[in-house]
């Protein structure tokens, strides 16, 4: 709401300030809007700020409130119902998308490498809807390698040489030029003679000090292979693109780079997203792997037809991401690095964590809940967080 | 084509060049006598192997060879089976029948009846419910319930109560359950007279009424009448059977059954041994509780006991008597007394129980539909007919269309027709003219075909509006009782190391308080009540800790001081932690990890 004037709203923060209240900005906002609208007095917008603090008040979580575990028994029961079976697609049908519990173990666990990582390619305004530019771009992203454009392919164990016919009209199909291939090749078998003549390029290896006794067919294998897997065209790591026009050009990606996704031109890079949160982390930030975590998490479960309160899942992710990196839930991340030495011990690996302690001669404050349920005390939590304080 | 590799039970042995010749010639073989008739040959053409079988533990089954779309058993032979000329082992041996494997059985095309014949079948089923074992053989109508329905019920025939043995009187098993009055099925199936289940039933014919009452069958519960029970119905005994023998040890000395006398170790007391004979054992028919004392027994002292002022070796004998199990309760049905191979007197006293259905008691008919029982109604206000059939159990009507058992309700129509005709009706599955002949009968007799009748309230004598369907079913008793599975405890034994509550019913155990109830506790804050439940009701301790060192002080109750091994007599202070955690700390010490407590006042 950008129309209010910005009078409306230094007095409606007048107000708030004077009536002590700590609301959000868009509550602020929120309440000069409805002041606009119906045209309040200023006796009723005085009321209607005190009823919102109280129901703000009254709507937060109490202290000594376990907001942990509920959130954890949020998640876990409906996670129970999840099937194993991970139906393989998500709104597009030719790509395969981990979904399910699969998934939601993949977030939790912060893997550096996700089993199927996929990018969701917007446009800026200016291409949204150009069907060229966008299946150029569709094909600058894609992965060619040598085998997309070949016309024919020969391994010549007598001559010890690869032959390969390139055929013009695939490379055409591709938008890519035929000299670019050429470049391409030079550059990567440098060390080996390439003799071309027209769209017939013969590779063979050099015979140098290394291999005195000669080459080996074994090497005129390997080196087949190389070509036919030398990438031509495409981003570091997309396998595959697909174009959809919903309300306007979309791409979808097997195999996720955003990094040089966003470098490119006629990209939305607002838009523009990953399923791989690690990436997202390291190209946009903490902030923005939170929030992909909890976008993820609330998708995954979302689609699995079950419905859980979004603030369980953004204390699931505050807690991965509160110390500037993603941590995993488990031993690794948050559990195997809590303070307490018997909360440590009582999750996993428990002689490790006890001999550790033992040597470094650590002090448990019992603070937390575990270590107190171990040694039988109440816990500081709930009706276990009031005490009597003495006066000296 | 190369050649085809040939495996014998698992293992390459040869290969052979025209693999379809070798397959036929080697059936021929079977079928005439010249090889095992176990032996199974396949052989797959994709992969081009051939695999033969002929170790045991293959399931295989029967079925008619089939020859150019005739089957080879003919009419003479059925003629000359029925004169009882020709048997089983013959028709195999004639090869007219043979033994197929799962793994065969991909190389056939098997018909499942004379009319699907045609030319490329190579087996005819004798019969389509061949293909179903002993347990889903009992089902009748099976091909009209839901597969997972006749799953259920195949596993909870084993359950089920009935005349186990017929020698169950001469046994001494140690547990065994036996069904009072066993009834044969109303409705039969055609494995169910070849497996000669008649000789020995699991199950009595119910009258069932279908329909609610007052709420009492909800979620698979069953309201029993309880002038049936008293008249026999389901109604079952239990046998446990004891044992022990009289037990020689080195150094010449032995077991011994007798009445223990008081100087006895461990002397229960003189109620216990109040049903023992002369002998020490039991009489029969006497009525035994749990605790008393079925065989008396004492043994020698285990150590060499500790010598008196007169210099002699006390001699202290143990009771090492066999008591009635916790919780049981019966009546002494017969004492044995035999030898063991060594020549020692062994005694087995066996208790009976009597099982009259009680509340919770699990039945179940034969098409899974199984559920405990939730009432037990005095006759007077079952419902009836307008004959005066009071019917012996209702089930709620919600049991049916979710679990698709269209079987149980024919079994219910056909075995209503089937009383009233006064013969057994034939269950078989994939009969196809049962229908017309059941609803025939019944309308024959004055009846609706549908099964359904008019009902009264038995408490007001109304006629209930909607019309009830109401038949004969077969329902088995399963041995899931009350009586074997009731617990609870407040207060009981605890484990030696731990000092925690012990485990389960038989150890008089605690019932677990989980990880997941625990963490229930935690989200509800309520602190006091988990420490409560984990402490308090489990295993709290009190501490002493040494305020200098933070180790645990030693308690001397003799002189009445408190010292700490390290620190001497300094001040100590007692602390209220769980014994588990007083273990933890003893064994870290026991790894040569000092952990200390540091202890502060507590607000």
């Amino acid at each position: 709401m950008g129309d209010i004037d910005q009078k409306i709203m230094n007095k409606v923060i007048k107000i708030a300030k004077k009536k002590e209240t700590n609301f959000p900005e868009s509550y602020i906002d929120d309440i000069a809007e409805a002041y606009v609208r119906r045209e309040l007095t200023d006796k009723e917008l005085e009321t209607l700020i005190t009823k919102v603090k109280k129901a703000y008040e009254r709507s937060k979580v109490e202290s000594g409130e376990a907001i942990g575990t509920v959130a954890a028994q949020s998640v876990g029961e409906p996670g129970t119902q999840m099937t194993m079976n991970t139906f393989h697609y998500a709104g597009v049908v030719e790509l395969n998308v981990t979904l399910g519990l699969p998934r939601l173990i993949e977030i939790v666990d912060a893997r550096k490498t996700i089993s199927t990582p996929t990018m969701a390619i917007y446009f800026d305004e200016d291409h949204r809807f150009d069907d060229e530019f966008v299946k150029k771009t569709a094909s600058t992203i894609a992965k060619i390698t040598i085998n997309d454009v070949l016309d024919d392919f020969h391994v010549d164990y007598g001559q010890m040489n690869v032959e390969i016919v390139i055929g013009p009209e695939k490379v055409k199909e591709k938008h890519l030029e035929f000299d670019d291939i050429i470049l391409d090749i030079e550059k990567s078998f440098k060390k080996h003679t390439i003799d071309i003549d027209n769209t017939k390029i013969t590779i063979a290896p050099k015979l140098d000090k290394r291999n005195k006794s000669g080459i080996q067919i074994r090497d005129i294998r390997l080196l087949a292979d190389k070509i036919r897997d030398l990438q031509i065209s495409g981003v570091k790591d997309v396998i595959r693109v697909i174009i959809r026009k919903d309300e306007e050009w979309v791409l979808h990606t097997e195999g996720s780079n955003l990094k040089s996704v966003l470098k490119m031109e006629g990209i939305d890079q607002v838009r523009t997203t990953t399923n791989h949160i690690h990436e997202i982390y390291t190209v946009l930030g903490i902030e923005a792997a939170r929030n992909a975590i909890i976008k993820e998490a609330l998708n995954t479960l979302e689609e699995q037809g079950l419905s859980v309160d979004i603030r369980h899942i953004m204390l699931v992710a505050d807690m991965m991401t509160a110390d500037g990196t993603v941590k995993s839930i488990g031993r690794h991340g948050i559990s195997g690095t809590k303070s307490s030495v018997l909360a440590r011990a009582a999750f996993e690996e428990t002689g490790k964590h006890l001999l550790n302690a033992s040597i470094r001669g650590e002090v448990d404050k019992l603070t937390g809940i575990i270590e107190n349920i171990i040694i039988g005390q109440p816990i500081p939590l709930g009706t276990g967080s009031v005490s009597i304080m003495m006066k000296k | 084509m190369s050649n085809t590799k040939i495996y014998i039970n698992g293992e390459l042995i040869g290969t052979c060049e025209n693999p379809e010749e070798f397959v036929t010639e080697m059936r021929e073989k079977r079928r005439s006598g010249g090889i095992s008739e176990e032996m199974n040959i396949t052989y797959y053409d994709k992969t081009s192997e051939i695999y033969i079988f002929s170790d045991p533990g293959r399931a295989r089954r029967p079925l008619i060879i089939v020859k150019n779309g005739v089957p080879l058993l003919e009419e003479d032979h059925i003629q000359s089976i029925m004169e009882k000329k020709l048997k089983w082992d013959d028709l195999i041996g004639k090869g007219i029948i043979e033994y197929l494997d799962a793994e065969e059985e991909e190389n056939s095309y098997i018909a499942m009846g004379f009319h699907d014949l045609n030319e490329g079948h190579t087996h005819l089923e004798i019969d389509p419910s061949t293909m179903l074992g002993i347990c889903a053989g009992i089902i009748p109508f099976s091909n009209h319930n839901s597969s997972p329905r006749n799953t259920m019920e195949a596993g909870m025939t084993k359950q089920a109560l009935g005349l186990y043995v017929s020698n169950y009187m001469h046994r001494t098993d140690t547990r065994a359950h036996l069904l009072h009055q066993p009834q044969t099925p109303m409705v039969k199936t055609r494995i169910i007279d070849v497996t000669d289940y008649d000789k020995r039933p699991s199950g009595q014919n119910f009258v069932v009424a279908v329909m609610s009452f007052e709420g009492y069958n909800m979620e698979d519960a069953l309201i029993l009448n309880k002038s049936s029970l008293e008249r026999g119905l389901a109604r079952s005994s239990f046998f446990r059977s004891y044992e022990i023998f009289e037990r020689k040890y080195p150094g010449g000395q032995e077991d011994k059954f007798e009445i223990p006398g008081k100087g006895v170790r461990g002397y229960k007391s003189e109620k216990a041994y109040k049903h023992l004979d002369e002998d020490g054992i039991v009489n029969p028919e006497s009525y035994v509780e749990s605790g008393d004392v079925l065989i008396g027994k004492t043994s020698p002292p285990r150590f060499l006991e500790e010598i008196d002022e007169f210099g002699s070796a006390n001699e202290k004998r143990r009771e090492t008597s066999v008591t009635v199990r916790n919780g049981e309760k019966g009546i002494v049905d017969g004492v044995l007394l035999i030898e063991t191979v060594e020549g020692s007197k062994l005694t087995k006293v066996r208790v009976r129980d009597t099982r009259q259905p009680e509340f919770g008691d699990k039945f179940a008919s034969r098409h899974g539909q199984k559920g405990v029982v939730g009432l037990i109604l005095s006759q007077e206000d079952v419902p009836f007919t307008e004959n005066g059939v009071v019917p012996d159990l209702i089930v709620n009507p919600h049991a049916i269309p979710s679990r698709m058992s269209v079987g149980q309700v024919l079994e219910m129509v056909a075995g209503k027709a089937g009383c009233i005709k006064g013969e057994r009706v034939d269950g078989t599955p994939f009969n196809p003219n049962m229908e017309t002949e059941i609803k025939k009968s019944l309308t024959d007799n004055g009846f609706e075909s549908t099964g359904c009748e008019s009902l009264y309230n038995g408490m007001t004598g109304e006629r209930i509006e909607a019309e009830i369907f109401i038949g004969v079913a077969y329902y088995q008793k399963l041995h899931h009782m009350t009586t074997d599975k009731m617990y609870a405890r407040s207060r009981g034994p605890v484990q030696v190391l731990t000092k925690q509550p012990t485990e389960g019913r038989a150890r008089e155990g605690g019932l677990r308080f989980g990880e997941m109830e625990r963490d229930c506790l935690i989200a509800h804050g309520a602190a006091l009540a988990l420490k409560e439940r984990l402490l308090d009701e489990s295993d709290k301790y009190e501490a002493i800790v040494c305020s200098e060192c933070g180790m645990l002080s030693v308690h001397d109750k003799i002189r009445n001081k408190i010292y700490c091994p390290i620190c001497g007599e300094v001040d100590s202070f007692p602390v209220e932690i769980s014994y588990a955690f007083k273990l933890l700390l003893d064994e870290l010490k026991s790894l040569c990890i000092f952990p200390k407590l540091i202890l502060e006042d507590k607000a």
